[in-house]
């Protein structure tokens, strides 16, 4: 009980982590067709934007400024990279985000050196929040958790409640009738990927200083980002908060679950072993194969469903 | 017509730069240094290389040998076997008579059996390698090679150290370690140990996890505290350990730490101030060491690594890499050439005492080297302190050389003088 209970609770921040990067890269893929590779670099920025400027004006100062320079910057790249690679179709789009997300890192790694950078939990946040039978839950993880969730809620609202929001979710599913009828699909465009790389910065100042600040960060998310995206289906943000939930879990939860498919099999009474044909890899324990779970999801559901758990459009 | 003309003349061009560059023949002695310095391991490669100026600075201060002054040059692996084989290529290409290399087993494995080709195939243009810190146990048993000399203790070494310093309060361990040659050879060897040293340690958990790929270590310290384990072994190195241990300190489980690589760059500053006396690591040294030896020059030296360094905030830990250097100088001085041939037959069965006044020999039958090893405890109130963060490894236990010389079942094959 007491291990579930912890890692459910560790599940949902490091998928609440994920649901904040991977909301941005939905809404972009979903609007404009472009697979952003720089979605994750725009993780890795925020956080080192976060990391010195919480050396000069500290941490509560930098969770507002550096997310507003990752849309600064975003919207600079869309208004004067994209938009001009976007007559050259898809894949012109896609390949420019890649350069773009190698030209960030070695940009990174060139102001800020090769190696991981001190980038601490503010002193305020530091301390035990509560105990799970013994093991404590750190007041940092609650307040990812509330950030996340707000930012959820304010992401909602905007979509719905808003006019610009409705514009955007009529040109998430229909673009090409949205510009029809006179809305300024372009300017929505800008918008929408700098709020996107915003957003990515916010999850790179929250989730900096909880992982490590190196310049292999944008590597190591990207491919995850990518497989909730696609998991969780085009067009639809709920389908990417399942996801990014269902990821977490999975990920946190394959470490404790000291199983492998040779005790299922003994359970129906096939006796399985190292030296048996398929022997090694029936005897390999989940926590070994736990990073590589979401790649098997990721296989299957383009196999079975290509357009993702709460898709409205094939991906 | 005229672009054929243009392309002949451009390629003429480049034939002769290259032609025209002159062969090194009596230069600097070149050892290339190949480790990750880019990628999820960065910090450790990096902190070699800054370690590696110094003392390469050093001996050439103490002549060089035979009149001829060492030089390093970094090769970045990216932490990959194939880009460590590119670099051995270039070193290769180069005459270059040493390749060393510290980070990554699977790494020095590739090297081994890629120089023993290289070598049987080029008796004129060999190659020695220096392994300066991967340690599997079976680089010097099933995989030795005459060629391959390591300057660090293995594996199965670094275990007895860690098994005997053990309290013997702890009857309950966990075993955490990466998945690949180096952390097999870890779990392997210290259960071996425990079994053999320790037989009233029950070992409750034992897992592998992915190199140099988790950033949340949270449940894994959740199933440590489940299983009742009083102490974490673990030969995990790099983020690897720093995020493990960050774990379990922002959990607040109640655990001794026993690890193998705690004390390398990041390590302390990961850890901060609630690893105070709970955190051990098997060491070659600690700056700590010659304070309480009394040791006056080594104490000066490693001081010196900081005043030549001032931005560098991480420990000296490589200092017994001078021992390296000191080695190298006495075989080209004996041959008087730098034949790789004739180092590897001065090299082999050579004595010499390090810089802690310690003997050390580089063992004749396996290529590895025996020295002396302590475990360090990072504790306040140590004269130096590391990272800043105001703990600094204590001197725990000293195990020396004579104690640690473990049989192999290396069967050398070594070549025609």
């Amino acid at each position: 009980m007491e291990v579930f209970l912890v890692s459910l609770l560790n599940g949902l921040v490091y998928g609440m982590l994920l649901f904040m990067l991977a909301s941005g890269l939905t809404l972009i893929f979903s609007m404009m067709g472009v697979l952003n590779f720089a979605h994750a670099s725009a993780f890795m920025l925020g956080a080192y934007f976060a990391y010195s400027i919480s050396l000069i004006a500290g941490f509560w100062v930098a969770l507002f400024v550096a997310p507003i320079l990752c849309g600064l910057l975003g919207a600079a790249i869309e208004r004067f990279g994209l938009r001009r690679v976007h007559r050259n179709g898809h894949v012109a789009e896609l390949l420019f985000t890649f350069g773009l997300a190698m030209v960030i890192e070695k940009v990174v790694q060139m102001s800020w050196g090769l190696l991981a950078v001190p980038y601490r939990i503010p002193a305020l946040l530091d301390f035990p929040l509560f105990s799970v039978y013994g093991t404590q839950f750190p007041a940092y993880r609650a307040f990812m958790l509330l950030i996340s969730a707000l930012m959820f809620l304010a992401i909602w609202l905007a979509l719905t409640r808003t006019r610009v929001g409705l514009v955007i979710q009529a040109s998430l599913t229909h673009p090409e009738m949205a510009r029809a009828l006179g809305h300024d699909v372009p300017k929505m465009f800008t918008l929408v990927f700098a709020s996107g790389m915003a957003l990515a910065g916010l999850a790179g100042v929250i989730g900096g200083n909880y992982q490590t600040t190196s310049p292999s960060m944008a590597v190591t998310m990207g491919p995850i980002v990518f497989v909730v995206v696609v998991f969780g289906g085009l067009g639809s943000l709920l389908g990417c908060f399942i996801a990014s939930l269902l990821m977490g879990l999975i990920q946190t939860f394959a470490v404790v679950l000291d199983y492998s498919a040779a005790d299922l099999l003994a359970r129906v009474g096939l006796t399985v072993t190292r030296s048996s044909p398929l022997g090694e890899l029936l005897t390999m324990p989940l926590p070994r194969i736990g990073a590589l779970l979401p790649y098997i999801l990721l296989v299957l559901i383009l196999w079975f469903r290509p357009r993702g758990l709460m898709g409205t459009r094939d991906t | 017509m005229k672009s054929i003309y243009r392309a002949a003349l451009a390629a003429l061009a480049m034939m002769l730069s290259v032609a025209v560059t002159p062969a090194s023949a009596q230069g600097t002695i070149k050892l290339a240094y190949t480790d990750p310095l880019s990628g999820a391991f960065a910090q450790v490669g990096d902190a070699n290389l800054k370690m590696w100026s110094y003392l390469i600075d050093y001996i050439n201060s103490k002549g060089g040998a035979a009149g001829r002054k060492f030089e390093l040059v970094p090769f970045d692996n990216k932490s990959q076997p194939a880009d460590a084989l590119l670099a051995l290529k270039s070193a290769t290409d180069q005459n270059m008579p040493f390749i060393v290399q510290c980070s990554g087993s699977n790494i020095a494995a590739a090297l081994i059996e890629a120089i023993d080709k290289h070598n049987t195939r080029n008796p004129d243009n060999r190659i020695i390698y220096i392994n300066c810190g991967a340690v599997a146990t079976e680089l010097t048993n099933e995989k030795c090679s005459f060629w391959h000399f390591r300057f660090d203790l293995n594996v199965a070494q670094k275990a007895e150290v860690l098994v005997r310093a053990l309290p013997k309060n702890i009857t309950k361990v966990y075993l955490i370690n990466q998945d690949y040659l180096f952390g097999q050879s870890v779990q392997r060897d210290v259960k071996a140990f425990l079994k053999q040293v320790r037989p009233d340690v029950q070992v409750v958990g034992d897992e592998l996890i992915p190199l140099g790929k988790i950033q949340d270590f949270s449940p894994y310290i959740t199933k440590v505290k489940a299983s009742g384990a009083q102490a974490l072994l673990s030969g995990n190195w790099g983020p690897d350990i720093n995020l493990l241990l960050k774990a379990g300190f922002d959990a607040g489980v109640d655990l001794r730490y026993y690890t193998f690589y705690a004390h390398l760059a990041g390590g302390p500053t990961t850890i901060g101030p609630a690893g105070d006396g709970k955190v051990y690591s098997v060491m070659p040294n600690s700056e700590n060491l010659p304070v309480e030896k009394g040791l006056k020059d080594a104490d000066e030296f490693i001081q010196g690594f900081h005043k030549a360094n001032p931005g560098m905030k991480f420990d000296f830990s490589s200092v017994s890499f001078r021992t390296i250097l000191e080695y190298l100088q006495e075989a080209i001085n004996k041959t008087g050439s730098v034949d790789p041939t004739k180092i590897a037959f001065a090299l082999e069965g050579m004595k010499r005492k390090d810089l802690f006044n310690y003997d050390t020999m580089m063992r004749k039958e396996d290529h590895q080297v025996i020295m002396e090893y302590m475990v360090g405890q990072l504790s306040k109130g140590t004269k130096y302190d590391s990272e800043g963060t105001g703990l600094g490894w204590k001197v725990s236990a000293i195990v020396e050389g004579k104690d640690l010389m473990q049989p192999t079942s290396c069967i050398m094959r070594r070549p025609a003088k």
